[in-house]
């Protein structure tokens, strides 16, 4: 065959830079990462040292400019690292992705440069937690009917409702928070986004939620009652909250995607290794067809995210839209991270069902992939629209 | 202060190695290739100095390697280096120790040093040679195995490990220093680090460039010969003790040390 005739139009390869940066992340992990996982999901902390280490290694500005004091490695970095990131326990990745993703993420896209200046290098640094206040009790899926409000009071709006389920909320200092400006208008022109300081008089944070999984990571309520936040803190203009929080969310589900793919392939490496080295019937489990099958649908179905997630991040660098994209990576890696951590318990058997191989830490881990930052059945309302329209 | 750190690129510590019958050389090109991790406290501690010097003090970074090499030096860029130089010549395959010393002895004459740090050793060859034969080459002194370093205006102290305990050693700049791996705790590069690394000059070096006599290094130049090479054999299964109490077990343990020797 003559292979020198095929015209290159695709590259696969990841930069020099890229390839470091995955290099690094993973000793991170390995090193700084993994030997902690047990106690912070015993402790239901994350140890202050842990989270000293992600600072310097720059993890809290990964996908931000670096006028802005961030690591400028673009969406298609920001995932490969977070592929890196997926390795480990669950609870640095809701930290990093509450953070990076989302809750600061609102404020990178639509912030105006003042405001950016202002809080965004602390931000980069980590000296500052954000989080993203959106979901309300009454308000899941059906963003758009949030009813905390923001009433204009002089210079300032007085905040009044309940976001609940924020990721972070009970540690961070800053959070996105959407609320309804003009009743009438709804999302289309009532929902403003603003940058408020979690610190200030009349937010309060509830008790930490009790959830199936992600320990480490904590969700609260977050109550205002007439928290007055500063006119200069509006996230773009009046009006288009709703817009930033989706434009935002889009963003948010290419990483979510990548960090799917990171513990599915780090399942599959642990499946392997386990069915190679677990003898049944006299022979290795890895003999048996039927594990092989199990090893051969994880690594497809691996290999099929990855390179969503990889195309999703190459469009949103290209400046394309990628919003279709981007509920596609959601839906198909999370229902993937998903089935992949099934299967592996499976091959580990009862041991993977024990505490100590960590896979039933992971097993529950997953299943909120499927429900957070937007269901998968929003995710299928997106992709239909788009296809629709 | 201009302080080169001599890096290399090693296979991976955890990869399988197999070697060429033909060449008799290491199949470099099927592993993943690595910083040697005894060179990653050299940088560490370069960077250190650094950045308690201040002022004009510089690292840069210096390895010979196949143009692949890259990747170790960008490693070390993202730590924190300033810059690097990098002899790649197809001609330097097959040299040995010696030769690798007289190389890149020549290439620190051409870019300039005040003090060059090196690892005590590489994990592949495990030789520890060269930085005391860079030393001779450059006619400096050679301040081996250091535990701890301090450089106090042109003269460097080091605590140089011995069995019993350390000696203090120290010497005038230029100097040649190989640091242990208890020295210090190498940081990861970090993400701006990394996205730097680009921006840093690599400088790449010829053996023309240098003025290296071509019979003196390669296969040609080389004083050592592999003669040959045998995989290590699987270890025997160590002997099993079974005892009914555990004094008689006790008792069964001493008596195969004491055939042994050990104590």
């Amino acid at each position: 065959m003559a292979m020198t005739q095929v015209p290159q139009s695709l590259n696969f390869e990841l930069s020099d830079d890229l390839k470091l940066l995955k290099s690094s992340l993973r000793e991170f992990v390995e090193k700084e990462l993994w030997p902690i996982a047990e106690q912070v999901e015993e402790t239901d902390e994350i140890p202050r040292g842990a989270i000293d280490k992600m600072r310097e290694m720059g993890l809290f500005g990964l996908p931000f400019s670096e006028e802005y004091g961030g690591a400028g490695i673009g969406e298609l970095g920001y995932c490969v690292a977070l592929e890196e990131l997926g390795r480990a326990s669950a609870a640095f990745t809701n930290l990093l992705g509450a953070h990076c993703s989302i809750g600061a993420m609102a404020m990178h896209i639509d912030g105006s440069k003042e405001l950016k200046d202002r809080f965004m290098p602390a931000l980069c640094a980590g000296d500052k937690l954000a989080c993203f206040a959106l979901s309300e009790p009454g308000a899941g899926s059906d963003a758009a009917n949030i009813s905390t409000s923001a009433r204009r009071d002089g210079d300032a709006y007085s905040l009044n409702g309940v976001k609940h389920f924020i990721t972070s909320g009970d540690v961070a200092d800053y959070a996105s928070v959407f609320a309804v400006t003009d009743p009438k208008l709804g999302a289309r022109g009532g929902i403003t986004a603003f940058w408020v300081d979690l610190n200030t008089p009349g937010v309060t944070r509830g008790p930490k939620d009790r959830k199936m999984g992600l320990f480490g990571s904590h969700t609260c309520e977050l109550i205002f009652q007439d928290a007055k936040v500063p006119a200069e803190n509006i996230i773009g203009k009046v009006g288009f909250g709703f817009l930033t929080a989706m434009k935002t969310l889009d963003m948010g589900r290419l990483s979510l995607g990548a960090g799917c793919v990171g513990s599915a392939a780090f399942m599959l490496e642990k499946s392997i290794a386990y069915a190679k080295e677990r003898v049944q019937f006299g022979k290795p489990i890895a003999a048996k067809q039927a594990v092989q099958f199990m090893l051969a649908d994880m690594a497809t179905e691996i290999y099929a995210g990855r390179n969503m997630v990889y195309h999703g991040a190459w469009k949103a660098d290209s400046g394309e839209r990628f919003s279709m994209e981007a509920a596609m990576v959601k839906r198909y890696c999370s229902d993937m991270a998903i089935h992949v951590v099934d299967r592996a318990l499976q091959i580990h058997g009862g041991s993977g069902f024990m505490k100590e191989t960590g896979i039933e830490r992971a097993y529950r881990d997953a299943r909120i992939l499927a429900i957070y930052e937007g269901t998968n059945e929003i995710q299928r309302m997106i992709i239909a629209e788009e296809l629709l329209k | 202060m201009k302080i080169v750190v001599a890096v290399k690129q090693v296979p991976d510590t955890n990869a399988e190695k197999t070697f060429d019958p033909q060449t008799k050389r290491l199949n470099r090109s099927a592993i993943e290739n690595v910083l040697n991790p005894f060179d990653e406290y050299a940088i560490e501690e370069a960077l250190r100095c650094k950045e308690t010097l201040g002022g004009d003090t510089t690292v840069t970074i210096l390895t010979m390697a196949p143009q692949r090499g890259v990747d170790v030096v960008r490693k070390a860029l993202g730590m924190g280096a300033d810059n690097a130089a990098m002899i790649s010549d197809d001609a330097i395959g097959g040299s040995d120790t010696m030769a690798t010393a007289y190389l890149l002895a020549l290439a620190l004459k051409h870019i300039g040093f005040d003090l060059v740090l090196c690892g005590t050793q590489s994990t592949d060859a495990t030789n520890g040679i060269v930085p005391a034969a860079i030393a001779e080459h450059l006619r400096v002194p050679a301040l081996t195995y250091a535990k701890k370093l301090e450089i106090k205006a042109s003269a460097v102290e080091i605590q140089r490990e011995v069995e019993t305990g350390y000696a203090r050693v120290g010497s005038q700049l230029p100097a040649v220093v190989s640091v242990t791996k208890g020295i210090n705790e190498p940081r990861y590069p970090t993400l701006k680090g990394i996205m730097g690394a680009k921006k840093k000059e690599i400088t790449m070096l010829t053996l023309a460039d240098i003025g290296a006599d071509l019979a003196r290094i390669g296969e040609a130049g080389a004083k050592t010969q592999v003669e040959s090479f045998t995989p290590v054999g699987a270890r025997a299964r160590g002997e099993v003790f079974v005892a009914s109490d555990p004094k008689e077990g006790a008792r069964k343990i001493l008596d195969f040390l004491i055939a042994k020797k050990a104590i």
